[in-house]
């Protein structure tokens, strides 16, 4: 596969603040890649240097092979799905997904086509007269998608383009961009600190945290083997246990009440707490606090706060973050 | 239990409170304003008895039929809006891109004092800034001395030194609403457009301009008025030149023809309504 996106030894700092400080960065044609982080990790930086919205202090941007480290944004073979939408307010839906083809010198008839083929992609036929004040944040952000994708770019970027959406249309939305993606075969680029959406769409999640990258890997290699304690706290719930002066990281659904597991320790409930389909109850052992996570299948009896119980699981799940 | 029976009884009554908060202001309008404006009316039907110099209060068209007929006035309705609009024009060319600079370009820190100091020419005098121009169109002023090295004379006094002050005079009030357009048009606007292709001057001409046309509209409306309504600048540097509003000034005045100049001052009255219906009707001005 090629790649897509190269950055080497990328940096920018805004006067004193090194918001990006040295990433190097490969994504693979048709990859769904997320950049996930805190903010003031410099992941949204990252997606602005690619899209040409900043320019790199020094470090080489490629894309599709060649090198626009200092090219302009109208010159870059990538569009931006915007956090904010920026739709164009004084045009209509049409309009606004017209407007990268119209700069094009596209003829008129092939772009109203090709437009009207983007609506109907993000479900929006019949909608091209209304203006952006018209719709509801969900059908914005279909608007902004088809915009973007009408000019069939290499790479899509997109800012945190669920975040001003509420709960269940954000799941809804999820769901579609990643089938989006897997139909139209585009490498897309997303900026999130939302973890879950991180987990549940990128084929390869790169976290950030101060401006650099630390750690790249699957969903699963994430979750699964946390490299530091950082990563280990901010994907997913992290359970920190100190033994003999290291740090030791576990997650929640990993420990089971009882003995069952090669490593068992005792400890005394502080809370529980009833999450629907989860049952999340916090064990104190010695100084630390961990989190057990239990499925609400019927088959268990949780323990009350105060009981001195056991907890227990595999040392293969355990990882050393520090 | 507080028991505070006008408040309560306020409270209860919203057209009572509304009638309240409007009371000063609608006596305002309605004596000061439109009584003022209906008095002018009426004496534009008067004349002046041109022996003894009294007002005739008797109504006639008179006043009307000498500023249709007499080709003079025609000529200065003419020239006075064209100054005004010569001033609209120059005044929109310089605020924009200043307008542009200051919010789009400029760190947010420093904004503030440089709209400060678009502001700070509106503390001085309007008299004192009109003698400064006075001075530097003068024979031997500043600007006849800079040009003269280029084999050019100055303008001296005259329509250029008026438009050229009036737009100056009035330019803090055309980059004020453009600047307030501008900043609320999100960056990010700007960077769509660049990012689905747009150079720089079509995310000019495609994107800002019709944001901030109400915005601009809005300027216009001030600069266009206050040039149309000004007759002190072209008294002090406009020579020998006459604008609707100084020919108004001197009916007023060295005539004493009241009645003549209430007719001539509903030449600029209906000029700005005109220019503000032909602007509404435009729909400028329904998202401002």
């Amino acid at each position: 596969m090629s790649t897509a996106i190269r950055l080497s030894k990328v940096a920018k700092s805004f006067g004193e603040v090194k918001a990006v400080d040295g990433v190097d960065l490969e994504i693979s044609d048709g990859e769904f890649f997320a950049m996930l982080g805190p903010s003031g990790s410099g992941k949204t930086t990252v997606l602005r240097l690619i899209a040409g919205f900043e320019l790199p202090d020094s470090g080489i941007i490629e894309i599709d092979g060649v090198d626009v480290s200092q090219t302009p944004p109208f010159n870059r073979d990538v569009n931006t799905v915007f956090q904010d939408y920026a739709l164009f307010p004084h045009m209509t839906v049409l309009e606004n997904v017209e407007y990268g083809l119209k700069v094009k010198k596209v003829a008129k008839e092939e772009r109203i086509v090709r437009a009207r083929k983007a609506l109907q992609r993000v479900k929006l036929e019949g909608y091209e007269a209304r203006k952006p004040g018209q719709l509801s944040g969900g059908q914005r952000q279909r608007v902004a998608l088809a915009r973007a994708l009408v000019n069939e770019p290499k790479v899509l970027l997109l800012d945190e383009p669920l975040g001003a959406l509420d709960l269940k249309l954000r799941h809804e939305m999820q769901v579609e961009l990643k089938e989006l993606q897997r139909d139209i075969g585009i490498t897309f680029i997303f900026v999130t600190h939302d973890q879950e959406e991180a987990l549940t769409m990128a084929d390869r999640i790169a976290v950030f945290n101060a401006g650099n990258i630390v750690q790249m890997g699957s969903a699963k290699d994430i979750y699964e083997e946390p490299n530091s304690e950082f990563v280990a706290g901010f994907v997913g719930i992290s359970n920190l246990l100190h033994r003999d002066g290291k740090v030791i990281s576990i997650r929640p659904e990993k420990i089971k009440f009882g003995r069952g597991g090669d490593r068992t320790a005792p400890g005394q409930v502080v809370s529980v707490m009833f999450l629907g389909a989860l049952t999340r109850i916090n064990v104190a052992i010695g100084a630390d606090i961990l989190t057990v996570l239990a499925e609400n299948d019927g088959t268990q009896v949780f323990p009350a706060t105060g009981d001195q119980i056991e907890v227990s699981w595999n040392s293969k799940y355990e990882f050393q973050v520090g | 239990m507080r028991n505070n029976r006008i408040n309560t009884w306020l409270y209860r009554h919203k057209g009572a409170r509304a009638a309240l908060l409007l009371a000063l202001p609608v006596l305002w309008l309605a004596v000061a304003y439109l009584g003022s404006l209906a008095v002018m009316l009426i004496s534009s039907l008067w004349s002046v008895d041109s022996f003894t110099g009294n007002t005739v209060h008797s109504f006639s068209f008179t006043n009307f039929h000498t500023l249709l007929t007499q080709k003079v006035y025609g000529t200065i309705a003419i020239r006075s809006i064209g100054v005004a609009v010569a001033v609209t024009v120059i005044d929109g060319l310089l605020a924009i891109p200043i307008a542009l600079f200051i919010s789009k370009v400029l760190k947010p820190k420093f904004r503030s004092v440089v709209i400060a100091l678009v502001l700070v020419p509106l503390w001085a005098s309007y008299l004192v800034k009109t003698y400064a121009w006075r001075s530097m169109f003068s024979d031997g002023g500043v600007i006849s001395w800079a040009l003269k090295p280029f084999g050019i004379h100055g303008p001296g006094f005259g329509l250029t030194a008026t438009t050229i002050t009036l737009a100056y005079l009035w330019l803090p009030y055309m980059i004020l609403p453009i600047y307030a357009g501008l900043d609320r048009l999100p960056n990010t606007l700007l960077e769509a457009s660049s990012d689905l292709g747009a150079s720089a001057r079509t995310t000019f001409t495609s994107i800002i301009l019709p944001i901030i046309y109400p915005a601009i509209i809005a300027g216009s409306i001030f600069t266009f008025s206050l040039s149309l309504g000004d007759y002190i600048v072209v008294k002090i540097v406009g020579g020998t030149t006459q604008l609707v509003a100084n020919v108004i000034a001197d009916n007023v005045g060295t005539a004493g023809n009241l009645p003549f100049a209430a007719a001539m001052a509903l030449l600029p009255i209906a000029t700005i309504l005109g220019y503000l219906f032909v602007v509404r009707r435009s729909g400028a001005l329904e998202n401002f």
